[in-house]
């Protein structure tokens, strides 16, 4: 009796088994194109870099096991206090990475989730960890436009509603694309980003960190040469005359307006040189994730105010209320918008 | 080597020269001879120029800095890769080889890793180039050695890897989006960040340092002589090389605080200098800070004008210098191996 019921378990359990797989554990097909076994409970989530953290903390903070870097003070001010204090964990992207195999082994993530470039440097690097810890790691996709389409993914491999930030995210895109495209080619200004203290490294045209004022339509003096970031001189901003500066550095947003240097730039005199925020995440550039977001709606007003009538604190409490799971008060906003720490 | 000296030293005045007027008047803002004339006549009659606000801007804040600059880090570099070749007898050293660049760099990520203000960065810079290099000579006179000057050349390798794994630590823990390419940026040599405010902290060491080896360029001459017959000469070796490597490094470090690691440019203008006036220290060395500035003044105008972007003054310089140098190696080695 015993016994046969042992050998019945014990045939039923390989169907039982494989019915459970064919009911739980998902194949989902990551941005590269690899089709990833997903086990059944999503439960622990490894970011492999500051742009998935942040992805991943958007939709299900709870997932997240740890920051590839430990948040300051400032920064857990506007983010859920426990998620925020979760440890740090280090880079795991390709050659430039910090975390170590063997600890992130032990980490027992589900699942590896990265977001960025799909280039196949890239995705062959996710294969290789994938089959050396033989934990499913996840390549999505980190192009500005393809924000929508990334929280579907992310949404299909962590199986959350991810429906409503996908449909923010395409809402903001569409809604102020819309807006910028009737800017006629001469209202739209010619912009510098500048960064470092002296506010002489640009990214140039294409470059990942000014994809949100390509977005816009803003006409990047950098432009003309196309790739990453460079360092330029003050002679070649002068030579261009840019009429806004955004600028995420600021040392260089508090010093440009006494410096004789920069006195002849059209920007400059007019008072157009804009500080980006940057709490919890940097609006404009750094890290390149979903915070870009909301910072392109500040972007756009700084540019086209005539065409952007929306109240900032209004977008802003949203936005952090949507992504971030906070509420700030106002006197947090304006902090968070005069760009200070 | 009794020919006389002035042809040599004029021709290194000319390139001086040249180096400086095509540097005041190419660049990305467009700035012609005749503007540059009457802005320098304004300020020197007291006169208000006619020429555009943004002109003067330029010719006062932005281009003449980096000029000045890049003509000080230039002879800067060139006097003290002349004082370290003398130093050790040897044509292959450079400015760096007691680990001043190195000191300086790690020095300058520090600061960039800690998100200092510009300032702070070079201060830091130059402070760890004189770090670096006080390291290397206590370790030097720590080692009782037949060969000091060997044990000195060792502890500068040494220590210079030493602070490179530093530099490569810094890099690696730096934010990847932000103070990685700050520190890529630095460490590959710009002045495109020339300010007014860089040329007083430039100058002054730079202006000591060139002076103190000026004053020393007798005992340098006797230098070269086996040491032995320098003693035999009254010059106490001892005391002389401190002082050598004291004022070369307050030199280097002074200009790779202000413009990055810039290679290349201690290393063959002192050669360049060498075959024009010959080995006295008395021509050499205001040969070589004369071809220096101008030699990096044409690479720095070159970095500022060929694109829009800067390029990296130590890119250049390695491209010009290596080829140079190659070409240097097989036509003037003579001047090297007998006297």
């Amino acid at each position: 009796m015993t016994m046969g019921l042992t050998r019945r378990t014990l045939l039923a359990a390989p169907s039982l088994l494989l019915g459970t797989a064919r009911v739980r554990a998902a194949a989902v097909t990551d941005a590269t194109g690899r089709a990833l076994e997903i086990p059944a409970t999503v439960a622990r989530v490894f970011p492999a870099g500051p742009p998935a953290a942040i992805l991943l903390y958007t939709l299900a903070p709870e997932l997240l096991l740890g920051w590839p870097r430990a948040n300051r003070a400032e920064e857990c001010a506007f983010l859920l206090p426990d998620i925020c204090a979760r440890p740090e964990v280090g880079r795991l992207t390709g050659r430039g990475n910090t975390a170590n195999l063997e600890s992130v082994i032990a980490l027992k993530p589900d699942l590896i989730l990265d977001v960025g470039s799909t280039a196949p440097t890239f995705a062959s690097l996710a294969a290789r960890v994938q089959e050396q810890t033989g934990i499913p790691y996840a390549l999505l996709d980190g192009r500005f436009d393809a924000t929508a389409a990334t929280y579907r993914l992310l949404g299909a491999l962590t199986r959350r509603d991810a429906e409503p930030l996908a449909t923010y995210a395409e809402a903001t895109l569409t809604t102020i694309q819309g807006r910028v495209n009737r800017v006629p080619e001469n209202e739209r200004p010619r912009v510098y980003y500048a960064r470092g203290p002296r506010g002489l490294e640009t990214g140039l045209g294409g470059s990942i960190n000014v994809e949100t004022l390509e977005f816009l339509g803003a006409r990047n003096v950098a432009a003309e040469q196309k790739g990453g970031l460079a360092t330029v001189s003050v002679e070649q901003v002068l030579a261009w005359n840019p009429a806004v500066i955004v600028t995420i550095d600021r040392d260089f947003a508090a010093n440009v307006r006494s410096d004789p240097q920069w006195a002849g730039v059209t920007a400059v005199r007019d008072g157009r040189v804009h500080l980006s925020p940057k709490l919890p995440f940097g609006w404009v550039d750094f890290p390149p994730s979903v915070n870009r977001l909301i910072g392109l709606w500040w972007l756009a007003k700084i540019l086209y105010p005539q065409h952007f009538s929306e109240d900032m604190r209004e977008l802003t409490r949203d936005f952090y209320w949507r992504f971030y799971h906070v509420k700030p008060s106002d006197a947090d906003i304006d902090r968070v918008h005069a760009g200070r720490d | 080597m009794s020919r006389s000296p002035l042809p040599g030293l004029l021709i290194s005045f000319a390139v001086l020269l040249a180096g400086l007027l095509l540097a005041f008047t190419v660049g990305r803002y467009p700035v012609g001879l005749g503007d540059l004339f009457a802005v320098l006549a304004a300020k020197l009659s007291g006169h208000a120029s006619s020429t555009p606000a943004a002109v003067e801007t330029v010719i006062w804040q932005v281009r003449g800095p980096r000029v000045i600059a890049a003509s000080l880090v230039g002879a800067a570099l060139a006097v003290a890769g002349t004082a370290f070749q003398g130093l050790f007898r040897n044509p292959l050293v450079s400015p760096d080889i007691l680990g001043a660049s190195s000191g300086a760099a790690l020095g300058a990520v520090l600061g960039i890793y800690f998100s200092l203000g510009v300032f702070a960065i070079q201060a830091l810079a130059f402070a760890g180039g004189l770090a670096a290099v006080a390291m290397v000579y206590a370790v030097g006179s720590a080692v009782a050695a037949r060969d000091p000057v060997l044990v000195l050349v060792l502890a500068g390798v040494v220590i210079g890897a030493l602070l490179g794994a530093g530099v490569g630590l810094i890099k690696y823990l730096a934010d990847p989006y932000n103070q990685l390419p700050a520190m890529t940026f630095w460490l590959l040599g710009s002045l495109a960040s020339t300010n007014p405010s860089d040329l007083i902290p430039l100058l002054g060491p730079v202006m000591i340092g060139t002076l103190i080896l000026l004053a020393l360029r007798w005992r340098m001459n006797v230098m070269s002589l086996p040491d032995e017959e320098a003693r035999a000469l009254g010059v106490s070796t001892g005391p002389l090389r401190i002082a050598i490597v004291a004022a070369a490094t307050l030199v280097t470090s002074a200009s790779v605080a202000t413009a990055g690691i810039i290679g290349w440019v201690g290393l063959v203008v002192p050669h360049i200098a060498r075959t024009l006036v010959g080995p006295d220290f008395g021509r050499l060395i205001p040969a070589a800070a004369l071809m220096g500035g101008g030699f990096l003044l044409l690479i720095d105008t070159l970095a500022r004008t060929a694109a829009q972007v800067e390029i990296p003054l130590g890119i250049l310089t390695a491209f010009v210098g290596t080829p140079f140098f190659i070409w240097l190696l097989a036509s003037v080695s003579k001047t090297w191996s007998a006297p």
